[in-house]
């Protein structure tokens, strides 16, 4: 066992963990942050999209060890003192989701396309950068109508 | 905040859990002293299992215990069931061959569970699982369905000679075959319906727990009908009997059919929290869901349909192949029989239809429902041969359809359908119009001069929904009936929880049937609670699938607001000192007709649980009511999806530039939520048409056995969709509703494919068009012009 | 995943000497390929070499006329790189088209080259371009390095600090992704410069990364995507596999370089 130490939606977070463990397993099951979820094992769902250091990463594909020191940001960390966020609201109004089970992984892959490319996203643009996403109830349709008005919002 | 109304495009109740990363699927929930369970998988197709060896396993650390089939056995456990009978021809039963939740002497696919670890953590699980040997007798695999039949074809079950499961068949072979024969023109087509592997990106999971003190089992599980799970595992499996038997499916991350059935997994992890005196968790890794969650679709089909010289279609002749898996998965045997044939005819008049159906066993994962459910191999049938049959006759193929439609209802197919109510002509105008059809030729022209091919492909489809009236079901072979149920239990204070037997897993049914609930009680939507998925809850429900939510479970809701409404007006009449007969119930208040005198919804609430003001001894105190639906006959949805395609010739990439769906589902209650529907089915049935295909070798094992392989919809595979309606309602229920669930996926599969055929001149393009398949298709095209010039 | 014990190198003098004593270890740089293939048990290193703390793997410079960008440097940074975009923009782009946006951010390119996959990008980029990856060791020229399926000429106890790609005249880059996987069905690398005309091709071959010779002359002559008219590539020695046969992978080797060519 190590611990491993780093700063989870902005508080101070540790764990005694196998090195085998997987960052995602560190939030589902040390933190107990069931919100990033699991989908896949071949690192293309997207489910467990969080921010790691200000940068999308898939937290299935990382190590919990490697995010030693890290500043880590989970769909739990995005709303502010039960304020949703922006892109948030966006997903609600523009029924960006269904089952729900890709949105906390579709939000924060949304929230880094936002870091990246601005606040005036085409369609083209949002269908690319969503590569790494996979939804199987919306057709994507009006996810991607929901991050390009979040985007918007986010101004 | 006021009622809401029907046809209102609420936002739903249920986003800000899931946006916010508070959903509660299973694989969220911790049970004290919980513990792991890891499933040791056969990794060939076909094999005897001569002996397993975990003396080594059991003493590895952390194991509490390994079990296999014979613990199944000694325990009594029984088999997993088929819960649909279909007979052949001949009239005998299907053959179904036993399926043990743990695999018993004999393994019959990859993935097939041969033994279960139980650990404390699930990595010791998985070292453990690891570390069995199981020494396998390898057979020779029958995994190829056009071959699973031939003689010297490996025999999968001892009951089932020539894997064969049934040999179905529907309709008037004889007056099919003279009208082929009369006819002006036959059109022929071979059909492959490509296997499909569902991918809710929720991978199924368990949690079984067993109460040493009460004697009772609680199963958490991601679950479209957790009362037919219960049921089941209860009365078949014999776990535990029903009323010590508590099954919940929380927040579930899609289903698409594949949470329907009874798996072995679930079965295991209760029955094994028994043994080991500890909860028992699962979940699937995405590996395990491609190997063994039910796959979809996979038919083989040859059809025939008879045009005389009118243009006017006669008679329709389908035979075809299939594949139901290595064992008969829940409702595996209804799907290519009573859910396919009886939407043959489409949305055609056709005099005479016949239909064979083999339903064949194979050394695959097991087949069964998928969105659509037969439907969507029934709309490829008869809008592809459509199609072609068009094109052959040099008629305009929106032509073709509209002068074959049928115009009057009800209308009696002769595959079983009693069509109850549709527009036809009226979707597919609807349809050309906003497509802008008749610019289609500028369109193309402009792609030709940028190098491109250009197609357009229409999919009139229709399909059975609603499932089903009790009585049809029971008289087709289904085991249970399919009513609905629901129960609206009213506090005093007002607040209303509405309790269903539907199961909600991406849905929006905590939104709609909330918004249904306010619109008829007048009261605000957050004064209701819709509960689900809890079988101590819930009496009874029979779940969600077939696009039944809407038109039964709806339907259900409203018999019981309905019974609330009279018995709170029984109330009122004491309270407002007026005969009963005089109470009228509007916006929320009942009222004392040509009078002022009124009370809102709440008081006569709070009166009917005082009960200080009305005889108890003639109206019961209290305000809650329950209601059972069983529909009068299944809903037909209907529409027409137009698929505009421009394909890059050098690679044979395929583009969708643009798509128009007008469907009529009936009575819309959130059309946000049913255009969700609906851009989901569509992205289904372009991931059929386009990139999905399960493969397996000559040897049954399984070649896209990840997304490495398996191709799935992205974002950027797909277009926004032109989704619009047209209206008829459903006169078989009480809201006119249709359902709109599947819709998508059964259209779009053959719009690209007409599409596609279109644009590049050849009819013989494969399910998924690849761009290797388009390819190919454009060189041979480019051949046969060549051949014929 | 099989137990392993972690190691956090300091510096590649520290990951060097942990990868000496270690007994059966592996280098974990972004991980993109390796956890994968750990979760699936496809292998069971006794111990991982994390390099993820190693300043001195990272960066990317223009040395002269040489781009070097460091082992440990991320996809993401190579595609955002005004410097690479400067310098060969087409290497950016190729960057830009891996994987996905989560996997370019912790992606690098020394993994990406040690790893060899048959079906990633740089390996194209590095033999085009007539690379040279430095090592702990030596310094290996790309046309020494590739050897194959996920072989490569790196010693057991080797490490690649950073990749120099000399700069060309002009270079290009077309891939053709795998719909499922989005890898290179078939990705064709062309450029002219320093290290010669060279057209190099991955995704397509059986045994990896390999050039065209014949393309490469007529390129050599005129460096126009006309150049390529007329010249087919055999399908012996192609991949063919569920998701592409060998001869359509041949078609598509043509139409990638010309696409290639073009956008040089």
């Amino acid at each position: 066992m190590t611990t491993v130490t780093l700063t989870v939606n902005g508080r101070p977070a540790s764990a005694d963990v196998d090195a085998r463990t997987l960052l995602v397993q560190l939030l589902r099951e040390h933190l107990h942050l069931t919100g990033t979820h699991v989908g896949c094992d071949t690192s293309q769902c997207g489910a467990c999209v969080v921010h790691v250091n200000g940068r999308a990463v898939k937290s299935c594909t990382m190590l919990a060890l490697q995010a030693e020191g890290a500043k880590v940001v989970t769909i739990e960390g995005v709303a502010s003192n039960g304020k949703l966020h922006p892109m948030q609201e966006a997903f609600r109004e523009h029924h960006g989701l269904q089952c729900g089970f890709c949105t906390p992984g579709m939000i924060m892959s949304a929230l880094d396309i936002v870091n990246r490319k601005g606040n005036n996203l085409d369609e083209h643009t949002i269908r690319e950068e969503l590569e790494g996403n996979l939804c199987r109830c919306t057709g994507y349709h009006n996810i991607v109508k929901a991050i390009a008005a979040g985007a918007k919002a986010m101004r | 905040m006021s009622a809401s109304s029907i046809g209102a495009s609420e936002r739903r109740t249920e986003d800000k859990r899931f946006i916010t990363g508070r959903g509660q699927y299973t694989d969220d929930i911790r049970r004290p002293y919980q513990t792991h369970a890891c499933f040791l998988r056969s990794p060939h197709a076909h094999a005897t299992i001569k002996g397993i060896d975990f003396k080594k396993a059991s003493k590895m650390p952390g194991v509490l215990a390994i079990l296999t089939g014979d613990d199944i056995a000694n325990d009594k456990i029984g088999n997993l069931i088929c819960g649909w009978m279909v007979l052949s021809k001949d009239g005998s039963p299907m053959k179904a061959g036993p399926h043990p939740a743990l695999a018993q002497g004999k393994v019959r696919y990859v993935g097939d569970s041969v033994a279960v670890v139980i650990a404390e953590t699930l990595d010791q699980a998985k070292d453990a699982a690891n570390a069995i040997k199981v020494d396998y007798g390898v057979l020779p695999a029958a995994a190829d369905l056009a071959k699973a039949r031939d003689a010297g074809a490996a025999q999968i079950h001892e009951n089932a000679p020539r894997n064969t499961i049934y040999e179905w068949v529907i309709g008037d072979e004889a007056a099919v075959d003279a009208a082929i024969k009369r006819a002006k023109h036959v059109t022929k087509i071979d059909i492959v319906n490509n296997r499909l592997i569902p991918n809710a990106i929720e991978p199924r999971a368990a949690i079984g727990e067993y109460d040493q003190g009460t004697e009772s089992f609680t199963l958490w599980t991601t679950s479209q009908n957790p009362h037919v799970a219960r049921l089941v595992l209860s009365a078949f499996i014999g776990i535990a009997p029903e009323h010590k038997f508590r099954v919940i499916a929380p927040d579930v991350g899609g289903g698409f059919g594949s949470k329907i059935f009874i798996y072995p997994e679930e079965t295991v992890c209760i029955w094994a929290s028994k043994k080991v005196g500890r909860p028992v968790r699962w979940t699937a890794e995405r590996n395990e869901s491609f190997q063994a969650d039910a796959h979809g679709r996979d038919h083989i089909t040859h059809a025939e349909l008879a045009i005389d010289e009118k243009g006017k279609i006669t008679a329709l002749k389908v035979k075809t192949l299939a594949n139901i898996g290595a064992y008969m998965s829940t409702f595996s045997s209804a799907v290519p029989t009573f859910l396919y044939a009886p939407l043959l005819s489409g949305q055609y008049e056709i005099p005479s239809i016949y239909c064979e159906v083999d339903g064949v066993y194979t050394n695959t994962a097991p087949v069964d429902a998928y969105r659509g459910a037969g439907r969507p191999e029934a709309c490829f049938v008869i809008e592809r041969i459509v199609e072609v049959a068009a094109r052959e006759l040099h008629i305009d193929p929106a032509e073709f359809r509209k002068k074959n439609f049928i115009k009057s209802f009800p209308y009696q197919t002769p595959v079983a359908s009693l069509y109850d109510a549709g527009d036809y002509p009226g979707a597919l105008d609807k349809a050309l119009q906003q497509h802008d059809y008749k610019n289609f030729g500028k369109r193309k022209a402009e792609s030709e001069r940028n190098g491109k091919l250009r197609g357009i492909g229409f999919s009139s489809y229709i399909e059975a929904c609603g499932v089903a009236p009790s009585a049809v079901a029971g008289s087709l072979g289904c085991g249970v009936g399919l009513w609905e149920s629901a129960e609206i239990a009213v506090t005093p204070t007002g607040m209303v929880e509405v309790l269903t037997g539907s199961h909600s897993h991406g849905q929006g049914h905590e939104t709609t049937f909330a918004q249904l609930v306010s619109a008829k009680l007048g009261i605000p939507m957050d004064h209701i609670t819709i509960v689900h998925g809890d079988t101590d809850k819930v009496q009874f429900g029979m779940g969600t699938y077939g696009s039944r939510s809407g038109a039964v479970g709806m339907s259900a809701i409203v018999q019981a607001v309905d019974k609330v409404i009279a018995k709170g007006k029984q109330v009122a009449a004491h309270i407002l000192e007026a005969a009963e007969g005089d109470i009228e119930f509007s916006d929320g208040r009942f009222k004392v007709a040509g009078t002022d005198k009124s009370a809102a919804f709440g008081e006569i609430a709070l009166a009917a649980y005082v009960a200080h003001k009305f005889p108890t001894a003639q109206i019961e105190p209290g305000l809650k009511e329950h209601a059972f639906y069983d529909p009068t006959n299944f809903t037909f949805p209907a529409g027409t999806h137009i698929c505009e395609v421009e394909i890059d010739p050098e690679t044979g990439v395929t583009e969708i530039a643009k798509w128009t769906a007008i469907d009529d589902f009936g009575t819309v209650i959130n059309p946000m939520i049913v255009e969700g529907q609906v851009h989901g089915g569509i992205a289904q049935g372009v991931g059929q048409a386009l990139l999905e295909n399960a493969v397996y070798d000559k040897n049954g094992q399984l070649v896209t056995g990840s997304f490495m392989d398996y191709c799935m919809p992205r974002a950027d595979n797909l277009p926004s969709f032109d989704v619009d309606y047209v209206f008829t309602k459903c006169p078989s229920n009480p809201l006119g509703m249709k359902g709109c669930g599947e819709a998508g996926a059964i259209a779009a599969p053959v719009a690209v494919i007409n599409a596609i055929t279109s644009a590049v001149g050849h009819e013989n393009v494969p399910m998924p068009a690849t761009p290797n398949a388009v390819w190919a298709a454009i060189q041979k095209s480019a051949k046969l012009r060549k051949a014929a010039e | 995943m099989y137990s392993f014990a972690y190691h956090r190198a300091k510096n590649v003098k520290d990951a060097a000497a942990l990868l000496k004593k270690a007994d059966d270890a592996k280098l974990l740089a972004g991980g993109q390929t390796l956890i994968p293939t750990l979760k699936q048990r496809l292998a069971g290193p006794g111990a991982l070499i994390d390099l993820g703390g190693v300043k001195e793997l990272t960066g990317i410079a223009l040395k002269g006329k040489v781009l070097v960008i460091g082992a440990m440097t991320r996809h993401a940074e190579v595609a955002n790189s005004k410097v690479v975009k400067k310098a060969i923009p087409a290497l950016a782009e190729l960057a830009e088209a891996i994987g996905d946006p989560a996997v370019r951010n912790v992606g690098t390119i020394g993994g990406s080259v040690a790893n060899n996959d048959p079906a990633a990008d740089y390996p194209a980029a590095c033999l085009a371009l007539g690379a040279t990856i430095v090592t702990s060791k030596r310094k290996i020229p790309a046309d020494k390095y590739f050897k194959g399926l996920f072989e490569t000429a790196l010693a057991d106890d080797e490490i690649i600090t950073a990749v120099e790609f000399p700069l060309p005249k002009k270079a290009g880059y077309a891939k053709f992704p795998n719909q499922a996987s989005r890898y290179a069905l078939v990705g064709v690398f062309a450029s002219t410069g320093p290290a010669g005309t060279r057209v190099a091709v991955t995704g397509a071959g059986e045994s990896g990364v390999f050039r065209v010779a014949e393309m490469e002359k007529a390129l050599d002559k005129n460096f126009s995507a006309k150049s390529l008219d007329g010249i087919a590539v055999k399908p012996r020695g192609l991949n063919t596999d569920i998701h592409a046969s060998a001869e359509y992978r041949a078609h598509l080797i043509g139409v990638m370089a010309k696409r290639a060519v073009a956008a040089a």
